[in-house]
């Protein structure tokens, strides 16, 4: 899975692409920076009715109403706890601005063309459409998450079926 | 010099737009046996600035046929002919092509049928013609090319190089001739062109100072043009700066020969524009035997420059500047009720000066929601405007004598909502002339004065605005209307309220063509009206008395930025009710809350029994109380229908700026939008009518 996605910088395509890891329970994801709009802390969540539990719901971002989804809880990874060190990633996806919940950010992390393994074929309850490949760095394997089409898709309830 | 016209396209769209809007409802107001000068010189101004608007951007079409409208108003208002309902008539014919020709410009679609063009300029320029008085003041001609001018322009002393640009600006233009070049740096040209003279004028003065220039107008033989306005120069060396310009004094600094007096008296009109057309000749005659005026006291000239001054005072701002500067104060306002919030806690003893400041800040920032929100309203006469108009229209195809007033034209709202609220009206107007007001013979035979009266009234009612569409018409026929649904299987009974059965003919597809023939067609799009009055927050309420009349009576909000609402609390979460849905408020006894079939529940307010509604089991929310006679009721009314909805506790009233939900997120059932409260925290703003219709089933 060298080509990944046509949004990649074709610059970057050659010394790697930048990926913002994170951690939900035990396992290390990576999503493209580019995605990225920033991190903060969780707080001040107004539930919303008759949505799924991993909706947590919307926050004010600075005038901008904005949804909030804990994946830990869409993926059954680790326990779904908030306290001072849960990190909120604010993501630009589609044109819209969407925060997801994950238990803490790691670092940025570049990865070259070598690097990146296509993903297995296996069931999971992340379907492997949403994955764009598996990252080796050292002892660490990163999945790597096409965020964008994740977040879009019917699964999440997050646009307008 | 090439100047991209096209990025000033939207401006003059908009623009002549609003003079053909204006030009229209002022010749609606025209008295006909006694016009009003200024109002006749308010349509000569619309048309003059349409048609110098149309030929800067080059589109000839419209020039034309404004160029002839403008002759035959000319001749009116300078009291040569006197005005008849025609000439009306023809004029609104001619605004209707006008406005045909702009949106085929606009939009680039196919022009206006060619033969009506001719038609209306033919009409115009027949009526222009009929028995022109012999009066003093030359009368406009007409060009044999419609809206163009022949100019002749000599320019002394310009470098070639210089001039080069604007020659080719020029032949951009029109048809360009350049006439005869004597010497090295004298140059003359014959230009045909559809510029009226002061955009020429605009034109070269970036290139060349006007008083190298000289200009004439009209058929004079160009080389004798040239040899007297170069003869002009010549025979007044060093002079012609100062002296011409104190002769003319018309503010443009050009000036004109003084041996060109014959093109000077033609151009005395204030257009210049003459040529060899029918009739030309005994014009020309009259024109020599008028008493020569100064060019200075051409009336015809002052139109441009007066409507520029009364524009003057306001600016064209787009609107989603306006909206990006009422989200800006709305962040603002909620930045300030944060920080008042947490200045509340503090020692008032230490801070005073920081609490006064607050407080200041508060007034302040109040003050500038108000205006930045009013920017964005306008008066309804916008709309109503469009309405003298249809109605003189239909009620001329239909035979039918209605006289139509307007109340409260000044009653502002939401431009957006002025936009949206234009089809619904235009819809409920035509119904009552169509169906509801009835022929003249009719109106005798019962009684009633032979012509019909339809109103429109706006006014203001608390946050609300309301438009009334009454007819003293023949109004709707219950029976009819009821047997009707039975035949489109619509479940009713005979026992329901007139006000029910009003509702019915806005059901989709209650189309009552050839069975309520008093009210035919009157469901023909009423669900469409209704439709689109409730996608804009508002309500549509109709009232008929059989013989008397109906009135359909709408409720808008007056924006859609802003709303007024009820802050309630259920368990940890706020929640806002928007103020317009809400009867009263009350706490029930417990005596008055009732089950049906042991689960719907039922509370009585005064004798009338209510659905209850729980909001925390509707939305799955952990309450303090479950018990009505320990919470609030809140009474709200949607639909026409009541209900009751349980709450922990009311919170406050509070003006909330409106956020969609659906830019980041989706639509939510139950739920129309959210907002930003006070502390930075997002409420969400309940949908009454979808909770309504949830806790239905």
């Amino acid at each position: 899975m060298s080509e990944i996605s046509p949004s990649a910088n074709q610059a970057d395509n050659d010394a790697g692409r930048e990926f913002l890891t994170f951690t939900l329970g035990a396992e290390e994801y990576g999503i493209d920076i580019l995605k990225v709009q920033e991190i903060r802390g969780y707080d001040a969540v107004t539930h919303i009715a008759n949505t799924p539990e991993f909706i947590k719901g919307v926050i004010n971002l600075r005038g901008v109403i904005v949804p909030i989804v804990d994946l830990r809880i869409k993926f059954n990874l680790g326990t779904a706890e908030y306290n001072p060190f849960t990190v909120v990633i604010i993501l630009n996806v589609a044109g819209r601005v969407i925060g997801i919940v994950v238990d803490g950010v790691s670092d940025v992390t570049i990865l070259g063309p070598e690097q990146i393994k296509p993903p297995p074929e296996m069931a999971s309850t992340l379907d492997t459409r949403y994955l764009q490949g598996l990252g080796a760095k050292d002892d660490r394997m990163i999945i790597l998450v096409d965020i964008e089409s994740l977040l879009m898709s019917p699964d999440l309830e997050l646009i307008d079926a | 010099m090439t100047v991209d016209m096209s990025q000033f396209y939207e401006v003059f769209f908009e623009e002549a737009a609003e003079h053909l809007a204006s030009m229209e409802s002022l010749l609606l107001k025209l008295d006909i046996n006694a016009p009003d000068p200024d109002e006749l010189n308010a349509v000569f101004r619309a048309a003059h600035s349409i048609k110098g608007g149309s030929g800067t951007f080059g589109f000839t079409d419209m020039t034309g046929v404004t160029h002839i409208l403008e002759n035959l108003l000319d001749k009116i208002r300078k009291g040569e002919l006197a005005l008849r309902q025609e000439m009306i008539d023809v004029f609104l014919e001619a605004g209707d092509v006008l406005k045909g020709q702009l949106d085929a410009h606009r939009s680039g679609g196919a022009g206006v049928d060619e033969t009506t063009v001719a038609h209306v300029c033919a009409v115009l320029a027949q009526l222009a013609s009929e028995d022109t008085a012999p009066v003093a003041a030359p009368p406009p001609s007409v060009t044999p090319r419609q809206g163009r001018t022949r100019f002749h322009l000599a320019f002394k002393r310009v470098a070639k190089a210089k001039l080069e640009n604007l020659l080719r600006e020029l032949a951009g233009n029109g048809d360009l001739k350049v006439q005869e070049e004597s010497g090295n740096e004298n140059l003359s040209i014959m230009l045909d062109t559809s510029l009226s003279e002061t955009d020429l004028l605009e034109m070269i003065q970036y290139v060349v100072s006007l008083k190298q220039v000289v200009l004439a107008t009209g058929e004079i033989d160009p080389t004798e043009f040239a040899r007297e306005a170069f003869g002009f120069f010549e025979g007044n060396p060093g002079a012609p700066e100062e002296a011409p310009v104190a002769e003319e004094g018309d503010g443009f600094g050009l000036f004109i020969s003084p041996a060109e007096l014959k093109s000077q008296q033609e151009a005395d009109d204030g257009f210049g524009l003459f040529d060899d057309a029918p009739g030309m000749e005994q014009i020309k005659q009259v024109a020599a035997a008028a008493p020569s005026k100064p060019l200075a006291a051409a009336p015809g000239k002052t139109p441009m420059p007066t409507a520029t001054n009364a524009e003057g005072s306001s600016i064209r701002v787009s609107v989603e500047k306006v909206d990006q500067l009422i989200n800006l104060v709305g962040e603002l306002v909620i930045t300030q009720a944060m920080l008042a919030q947490t200045t509340a806690n503090v020692d008032p003893a230490l801070y005073e000066v920081l609490l006064n400041s607050v407080s200041q800040l508060e007034r302040n920032t109040r003050d500038l929601q108000e205006s930045v929100m009013s920017i964005r309203m306008m008066p309804i006469s916008f709309v109503f405007s469009r309405f003298p108009r249809v109605v003189r229209d239909v009620a001329t195809k239909l035979g039918k004598q209605v006289e139509l007033r307007t109340i409260g034209e000044g009653t502002e709202l939401d431009k957006g909502l002025i936009e949206k609220i234009a089809d619904p009206l235009t819809h409920l107007v035509r119904n009552s002339l169509d169906h509801g007001i009835e022929t003249p013979e009719k109106r005798i035979a019962a009684g009633k004065d032979p012509k019909g009266t339809l109103t429109l009234r706006a006014s203001h009612q608390g946050g609300n605005i309301v438009i009334e569409v009454s007819d003293d018409g023949g109004g709707l026929s219950r029976e009819r209307i009821l047997a009707k649904a039975k035949e489109k299987d619509i479940p009713v009974s005979d026992s329901i309220t007139d006000q029910e059965v009003w509702l019915l003919i806005f059901a989709p597809g209650f189309s009552t063509a050839e069975v309520v023939t008093d009210v035919s067609g009157r469901g023909v799009g009423m669900d469409v009206v209704k439709r689109n009055i409730e996608g804009m927050g508002g309500r549509v309420e109709l009232d008929s008395k059989t013989g008397v009349g109906t009135t359909v009576t709408i409720r808008l909000p007056l924006t859609l930025a802003i709303l007024d609402g009820m802050s309630v609390a259920v368990g940890d979460e706020i929640f806002i009710i928007p103020l317009n849905y809400i009867i009263e408020s009350l706490q029930p006894a417990e005596r008055d809350v009732k089950t049906v079939a042991s689960e719907g529940r039922v509370v009585n307010v005064r004798g009338e029994y209510l659905p209850l509604m729980a909001l925390h089991s509707l939305f799955n929310i952990k309450p303090k109380t479950r018990d009505p006679s320990k919470g609030i009721l809140v009474v709200i009314e949607s639909d026409g229908a009541k209900a009751a909805l349980l709450v922990d506790e009311l919170v406050g009233q509070h003006q909330v700026v409106i956020k969609s939900l659906e830019t980041n997120f989706r639509k939510v059932r139950g739920i129309s939008a959210a907002t930003i409260m006070g502390d930075g925290k997002v409420a969400l703003i309940l949908d009454m009518a979808a909770l309504v219709r949830m806790a239905r089933g």
